[in-house]
């Protein structure tokens, strides 16, 4: 294989990584800061894309970026109303909410269940032909999400050591104080949400613009895939500075991709991103429970040699 | 300054379960009042707490803090001007943040978007400082390091930042171990005492409920037994108490947990 061949390969998975470490990071939000587990991100991360490929092909390229963004935050908006004003548990919040928008999605993309960018200008079109002929030419899509990722970092390290940032992450961290103090918790979720949406929007948008097509089926396993990347970065970069634990979540999501990248090459058929993604979720996960289990289990099995 | 009025509450009326907490409470406080509250498990010490709180709607009644009425008022918006501390030290700050980080919660003030300033970084470590237990050289770490008395007493200071109308007290030493409970309760008596702020405390121990503050209310059965005012107060021992305790009730108060106070 030559040298330029695996730099196509990282750069792809580069891309794939930075872009989709926008939902990462979305998560690194509402699950991480906030300790809501927001099911709806696979049809959040949809609704961007689709919204944002219809105000592209409408001729707006520059518009589809904020149209999807605010098509998120409406997403992560409802979704909140649902856990905090009647009373529905946030999973089961989450999963009605992804559920209402795969009607929602298809209904914005004009009965159908596919949409073609091939001939639309988009955000990575433009910059295609803004580097031409530069030593950057062909990074465009790099270039466009590393910029929307480091925006969302430094946004994130700023917003999150704000006032209303922290009483975001004292709604997550302990809900029994929340609840005592003057913090209203309804609406830190509420808000928690709708930023992280407006993330998943971004990110669902991006994808599609640089894959020059939306489908229906974009986002679906989105959100444990997030949560994969998620979980690798935090075992990378736990502990620190808000700003450290989200470049953490970032380099999470590439090494994912990459590792994945690289399972293809070795043969790995492409359908089985998916299950690569759930069973990284479960060792994540799992892995520190069975870990806090293993001095009981081994005390049990000395038991047992004892004869006892 | 605080008022209540008939305040009345039973839990899971009308099935099994059902329990009078508080039976027509009628309670009034003066500004600067520091009201001691002793009684048995189930008394409804907590109970009155939570609804001068706000943590449920009473059934009957009204509460009036500060010439306002709050009854329908939520928990969040009370807790503006009433601080509280549980006995939980676990309760009161968020472990995952660093001491600093739950320091500017509790400061409250400029708007949602805006930083700590170098200015209020420094009145947090001075504030710490007076606590005395080396916090101010750790603003940094996250609050879960701490010992559950150093917890205490940063939820006490954190309650405290901005001065409350009214300072709730639940059992706030009784989770912790005898020497460290002294120095919070020794803490909390200076932060009242400077602030002049209206404190109410649930205790078990009866004799500090007899040392601290300038007022003991007995509960029992959802009801305030006794009242003693400064000078009924004065001269009183834990006998006597228990004695009183004795002839409202018609039984014996006989709760370990309150005897541990005997001396």
């Amino acid at each position: 294989m030559s040298l330029s061949a695996i730099w196509g390969l990282v750069q792809t998975a580069l891309e794939l990584g930075l872009t989709c470490s926008l939902t990462v990071l979305a998560l690194f939000l509402s699950y991480s800061m906030l300790n809501v587990c927001d099911l709806s991100t696979d049809g959040c991360f949809t609704l961007g894309a689709t919204v944002g490929a219809v105000v592209a092909i409408a001729g707006h390229p520059y518009l589809s970026i904020p149209a999807a963004m605010a098509a998120g935050v409406l997403s992560g908006f409802i979704t909140a109303v649902l856990q905090t004003r009647m009373g529905i548990d946030s999973l089961l919040a989450g999963i009605i909410v992804n559920t209402g928008l795969y009607s929602v999605n298809i209904a914005v993309m004009g009965k159908s269940s596919l949409l073609n960018m091939n001939k639309t200008e988009t955000v990575f079109t433009r910059f295609h032909a803004l580097l031409e002929n530069t030593p950057l030419a062909g990074c465009q899509d790099l270039l466009i999400a590393l910029a929307a990722v480091a925006l969302v970092i430094v946004f994130l390290a700023l917003f999150l050591r704000t006032r209303l940032g922290l009483a975001i992450r004292a709604t997550g961290n302990n809900p029994d104080m929340v609840r005592s103090s003057s913090i209203n918790p309804i609406f830190t979720t509420t808000v928690g949400l709708c930023v992280a949406n407006a993330f998943t929007g971004l990110s669902g948008c991006l994808l599609a613009q640089s894959q020059k097509s939306v489908n229906i089926d974009i986002g679906s396993g989105m959100v444990t895939l997030a949560l994969a990347s998620l979980l690798i970065g935090q075992t990378f970069m736990g502990r620190g500075s808000i700003a450290k634990r989200a470049v953490g979540v970032v380099l999470g999501s590439i090494i994912f991709r990459l590792v994945y990248t690289i399972a293809l090459r070795l043969n790995m058929p492409a359908f089985m991103l998916k299950l690569v993604s759930s069973v990284i979720v479960i060792i994540a996960i799992a892995g520190p429970y069975f870990k806090s289990q293993l001095p009981m289990l081994r005390r049990r099995m000395a038991a047992g040699k004892e004869g006892r | 300054m605080l008022t209540l009025k008939n305040i009345s509450k039973t839990f899971n009326p009308g099935t099994v379960n059902e329990k009078t907490a508080l039976t027509g409470v009628d309670l009034h406080l003066e500004k600067g009042d520091f009201v001691t509250i002793i009684g048995a498990n189930g008394a409804g010490k907590s109970t009155l707490f939570n609804a001068i709180a706000g943590s449920f709607l009473p059934d009957t009644g009204t509460i009036t803090l500060d010439g306002k009425d709050v009854t329908f008022q939520p928990e969040f918006m009370r807790a503006k001007s009433i601080g509280r501390l549980f006995q939980d030290p676990m309760r009161g700050s968020a472990p995952g943040m660093t001491i600093e980080e739950n320091l500017a919660l509790a400061a409250g003030g400029g708007g949602w978007l805006s930083h700590v300033s170098k200015a209020e970084k420094a009145a947090f470590r001075d504030k710490l400082a007076l606590l005395n237990m080396g916090l101010e050289d750790r603003m940094r770490q996250p609050v879960g390091l701490l010992s559950g008395g150093q917890r205490q007493a940063l939820t006490l200071l954190m309650a405290t930042m901005v001065p409350p109308k009214l300072l709730l007290l639940d059992e706030h030493t009784a989770a912790l171990d005898p020497g460290t409970a002294e120095k919070v309760l020794s803490l909390t008596q200076d932060i009242v005492r400077e602030g002049g702020l209206t404190c109410m405390m649930i205790t078990h121990n009866m004799s500090s409920a007899l040392e601290l503050g300038n007022r003991t209310l007995m509960m029992d059965s959802g009801r305030i037994l006794l009242d003693l005012k400064q000078d009924q107060r004065k001269g009183l021992t834990v006998d006597d108490l228990l004695r009183m305790f004795k002839e409202n009730v018609g039984k014996a108060l006989d709760n370990d947990r309150m005897l541990l106070g005997v001396r």
